[in-house]
């Protein structure tokens, strides 16, 4: 039940694109085609997910035991940064296929808030190590949702005849607000 | 001179650049915060153009970004622990997006594409402009927010009643952005 709570949550009523505005940057930048924003999905699932667990233990193995606890931030996007590396590295050797699916979408991770963001968050609402896991892939889902579906509203706003001045990101701002007042609708059922 | 004003309109980072937009759309709920939010981003942008300008001979090409992350985080935590003391209400309205300043694509992308490669003033030059440029976006849009949201600017209410308040949450932010980004384009498009 408690997982439930966490899980509803993360997805809907506290969205982490809609809702927290994590993660703006690939939601406008690859938001063009529905492909690639599976891609970016699955890249993001996968490193959230990774950087919640290594930043969990960091923080509470080393961080509070010499309580260093300014050093967070600095911590753990150096651990991001190194991951995002690292998982590109082990990916190229043993899942090929995989690698070509993200290759290109693993390096932009590293500048995505929401993975940065999430991992604090976790830390901030005291999670155990599973709560937070639960998190991180609640989170990863939600992004993942809130991406897809919006790459296929632009997929269709392509063949709409739009005003000159609005063509491009600014429509895309406004059917995002749009979008976000539809996910305000789940704000009461957490 | 032209390197200062570019970030207000025609390289304006948030209207023209799309650089930062998660603190944009996060902590402009009024323009006190977006204010705050601009000006603690102006520091670290500054500093950190000011450092990588200086030590950019000594890093190694290869290892680059990591380096300039290191330098962005440090000077990052010094606002956090400086907020945290002297502006407490402030650093809890904008909470986790101070950590985020870090990685603010603005912040990382001024370091790489301009202080990398020029000399230590005119990076400072262009730290400034372009923080206050960014500091002027968010300003602008916390402001729209808190006139349409609450009939206040500031803090000081000039309209009696509640406001719209889909303007202070989440969707409004996009929506009120959008339209931003249509005024800024003609604007720009006139002086062009």
């Amino acid at each position: 039940m408690e997982y439930l709570l966490i899980i509803i949550a993360a997805i809907f009523a506290n969205n982490i694109v809609l809702m927290q505005f994590l993660g703006i940057c690939p939601f406008i930048g690859v938001s063009s085609k529905v492909e690639t924003s599976i891609g970016m999905t699955g890249a993001v699932t996968f490193v959230m997910v990774i950087a919640t667990i290594v930043t969990y233990l960091l923080q509470h193995y080393v961080l509070n035991t010499f309580e260093i606890g300014f050093m967070q931030t600095i911590t753990f996007i150096l651990v991001i940064a190194s991951l995002v590396q690292l998982v590109e590295i082990i990916l190229k050797k043993v899942s090929p296929a995989l690698y070509q699916a993200l290759g290109i979408f693993l390096p932009l991770i590293t500048t995505n808030c929401a993975v940065l963001g999430v991992a604090i968050l976790a830390v901030q609402k005291d999670y155990n190590l599973i709560q937070s896991v639960v998190y991180a892939i609640a989170n990863a889902i939600g992004f993942g949702i809130a991406l897809i579906s919006f790459a296929g509203l632009r997929e269709h706003m392509d063949m709409v005849n739009i005003p000159k001045g609005m063509k491009g990101v600014p429509i895309a701002f406004v059917v995002a607000g749009l979008l976000a007042l539809a996910f305000m609708g789940f704000s009461g059922i957490a | 001179m032209n390197n200062f004003t570019k970030g207000f309109f025609k390289d304006n980072p948030v209207f023209v650049l799309f650089l930062g937009l998660c603190p944009m759309l996060g902590v402009t709920t009024t323009a006190f915060n977006g204010l705050g939010m601009g000006l603690a981003t102006t520091f670290v942008l500054v500093m950190s153009n000011l450092v990588v300008s200086i030590v950019k001979s000594q890093i190694p090409d290869k290892v680059r970004i990591p380096s300039f992350i290191v330098i962005i985080a440090s000077f990052v935590t010094m606002v956090e622990l400086l907020m945290q003391a002297y502006l407490p209400a402030l650093f809890d309205q904008l909470g986790l997006f101070i950590p985020l300043i870090v990685v603010n694509c603005l912040v990382l992308g001024r370091s790489e594409a301009f202080a990398s490669k020029n000399g230590v003033w005119s990076s400072i030059v262009d730290g400034t402009g372009m923080g206050l440029g960014f500091a002027f976006a968010l300003t602008v849009l916390g402001g729209v927010r808190e006139i349409f949201g609450s009939g206040a600017i500031f803090g000081y209410k000039f309209i009696e009643g509640d406001g719209m308040l889909v303007f202070v949450l989440a969707p409004g932010a996009f929506i009120a952005l959008g339209y931003l980004i249509v005024m800024i384009n003609k604007i720009n498009d006139k002086t062009a």
